[in-house]
């Protein structure tokens, strides 16, 4: 049965108004609700077609009362913040995660008419350690349970939604651990650190990465909102490049620094609003973190249509290469040519030194 | 006047001669350098979810081995034909040498001597992939964290995986009590083997005890460098970076007969009397053939 009213909270962010606007262009939804604390941009409010906007603040009892008189049945949680530049600061970041998803859920709670609760989580629940099993499924756990940041709020987080859906027994919840966004509209961490024509890693470090497009992103989020899936599901694309292979590809220049000097840059980049390293960044830049997607493709019914490669391949289309592969190649073939070249000329003086041998159709033939 | 007669030279070859492939000239080579350097440098490969980098692994780590694989320590293998060609096995090794050199050298065994060229995806300890460098570089050269879960995986992947049981006790004991095994840890890799089914393949290694002779252990100084141990050798840490250079003894490296598992069936990974009995079995043919091998050297450096 599909939704009848559905609320997208976070809808001010590239993939909630993507979802919105997808879920907006689906007929048999009546309505869609999109709620932020910021309004949208012009054109995203364009692209969100007849979605309406509530301005309200998650943390604030008010979203409660949007639920109650809307009798939403399919609620959305998507506003959840992944770094502490874009909500100003770690501790307004934490309270928008915590306390906002906290407040959302009493709301759910309390409305009888919510029937579906889709949480949009993430694969960092698993945290990034050197003790870490290469792929993770769905129920293993941290080895090393993250201690702050965006980890913790989404282990947090997902608790929270846990003992909602025992409360609620009826509501059926969908908790989707996304990996890596990329792709050239979507604005992630990812994408910002690959932006850098000069990508600064740490010292004798290789991360595993596994991404998934957001096209595919999208496509997962409205199915688990529109579907029945309940459950737990990790998200990603099929297969794996290294932090440096993703770097090569993208053109740009890896910059490897020793791993202190890399957490004082990180501190005063971050002042300035750049790019975030924190020290949970930094473990995911150091091990990376790979999930298995069989629950997704076999029981959640989707399999995504980029690899992480082909993922990669799209964004790389939307960013100018410092390093151009064909400059690159031009060398390599003008190289190439060069020793051809060298090595015929070194070949044509050795013949002229060389005797020349006998002529070997007299060998085979022996006097009688 | 005689005619003339064509007088085959090879008569029972009724296939024509065909002349050895001369090895690739220097021009070969240095064009084949040059693709691989362009194809690093714009990350046009194929990486696995372990982290293992199959084109780095053969361009550079593998050959980079290689010499002292066949010119320093003169490795002789026995029994490959007791390695599948094909499908998941596990091959369990004693582990010594102060420096995992064994571990390293059962991967070029296995790559360069079995007809299949096999890969060895070795399991390592935790530690291996806290230290910089050395963790990326394992990785990229096949190995994974030893655990269950990576274990099962890679077997299921119909990988061949290499594991030494008894850790850093194997690695880091003292030279007097060489080529005795240690405790096989937990017989995690019985359950692994178990579960999927995969033969146990015994592999002795002999030599790899005499490259750094471990005379004493400054365990102060391997608790301040957080170390399971800190090897000294006759010659390190006297000598310094010389010390580092590993005597040049014979290596024999040996594959024993398929232990196989698939008729216990996965559940019989939760009995652990059997998955004893069966760590038991493993280590009692690795020391049986150890002792074998030795009889078989004449000397330690030849």
């Amino acid at each position: 049965m599909p939704p009848a009213v559905v609320l997208v909270t976070g809808v001010s962010r590239w993939l909630g108004g993507a979802l919105a606007a997808e879920l907006a262009r689906d007929r048999a939804i009546e309505r869609v609700i999109g709620v932020d604390t910021v309004p949208p941009s012009p054109e995203m409010l364009r692209r969100l077609g007849r979605t309406e906007f509530v301005r309200a603040d998650i943390r604030n009892p008010l979203i409660g009362k949007v639920i109650a008189t809307a009798s939403v049945d399919t609620v959305v949680h998507m506003n959840i913040s992944s770094t502490p530049a874009g909500s100003g600061g770690r501790g307004p970041m934490k309270e928008l995660n915590v306390i906002g998803t906290m407040q959302l859920l009493a709301a759910c709670q309390r409305a009888s008419s919510v029937r579906r609760f889709v949480l949009k989580s993430t694969s960092a629940v698993y945290g990034a350690s050197s003790r870490d099993p290469a792929v993770f499924t769905e129920a293993m756990q941290a080895r090393r349970v993250p201690s702050g940041g965006f980890a913790r709020d989404s282990l947090d987080i997902e608790g929270y939604v846990r003992s909602f859906s025992r409360r609620r027994p009826d509501v059926g919840v969908a908790a989707l651990r996304f990996t890596n966004f990329i792709g050239p509209r979507i604005d992630s961490v990812l994408t910002h650190f690959l932006r850098m024509p000069l990508v600064p890693t740490a010292l004798g470090y290789d991360a595993r990465v596994q991404m998934l497009h957001e096209d595919d992103a999208l496509a997962v989020l409205s199915r688990a909102t529109t579907g029945d899936f309940a459950g737990t599901v990790n998200v990603g694309g099929e297969g794996t490049l290294l932090l440096s292979q993703v770097i090569r590809r993208l053109g740009r220049l890896q910059v490897p620094l020793p791993s202190p000097a890399l957490g004082s840059l990180g501190r005063l980049t971050r002042r300035f609003g750049f790019v975030d390293y924190s020290p949970e960044q930094m473990r995911f830049l150091n091990f990376g973190r790979v999930v298995d997607t069989t629950v997704l493709r076999e029981e959640f019914g989707y399999t995504p249509r980029y690899s992480t490669e082909q993922a990669l391949a799209d964004y790389a289309s939307t960013v100018a290469p410092v390093v151009p592969p064909e400059v690159v190649a031009g060398v390599a073939s003008r190289a190439e040519d060069l020793v051809a070249r060298v090595g015929a000329t070194v070949g044509a003086v050795g013949e002229r030194l060389r005797p020349a041998p006998p002529s070997p159709g007299l060998r085979a033939v022996r006097d009688a | 006047m005689p005619e003339a007669r064509v007088i085959p030279l090879r008569p029972d070859d009724d296939e024509p001669h065909v002349p050895p492939r001369p090895s690739a000239t220097w021009e070969e080579q240095v064009a084949g350098g040059l693709e691989f350097l362009s194809r690093r440098l714009t990350g046009d490969y194929e990486t696995d979810e372990f982290g293992f980098d199959p084109d780095l692994s053969d361009h550079v780590l593998l050959p980079l081995l290689r010499p002292l694989f066949s010119r320093w320590f003169r490795v002789e293998t026995q029994g490959v034909e007791n390695v599948p060609a094909t499908g998941g096995a596990l091959v369990v090794a004693n582990h010594s040498g102060t420096l995992p050199l064994d571990a390293m050298m059962t991967t070029v065994a296995l790559h360069d001597d079995h007809p299949a060229r096999r890969r060895l995806r070795l399991l390592g300890a935790d530690l291996v992939f806290d230290l910089p460098v050395v963790g990326s570089l394992s990785r990229k050269l096949g190995s994974t964290l030893a655990c269950n879960e990576d274990a099962e995986r890679l077997l299921t992947g119909g990988e061949l995986v290499g594991v030494f049981p008894e850790g850093f006790k194997g690695i880091g004991k003292p030279f007097r009590d060489r080529y005795t095994l240690q405790r096989f840890g937990r017989g995690g890799f019985v359950t692994a083997a178990l579960r999927t089914g995969a033969p146990i393949i015994p592999c002795a290694i002999v030599g790899a005890e005499e490259i750094y002779p471990m005379i004493g252990n400054a365990r102060t100084v391997a608790r301040l460098l957080g170390l399971p141990y800190f090897p000294v050798t006759p010659t390190f840490p006297a000598l310094g970076p010389l010390g580092l250079v590993p005597l040049p003894s014979k290596w024999l490296i040996a594959f024993g007969e398929p232990i196989e598992t698939a008729s216990y069936g996965p559940s019989a990974a939760e009995d652990p009397m059997l998955v004893f009995n069966l760590t038991d079995q493993v280590r009692e043919t690795i020391q049986q053939s150890l002792y074998q091998l030795l009889l078989q050297r004449s000397s330690v450096f030849r």
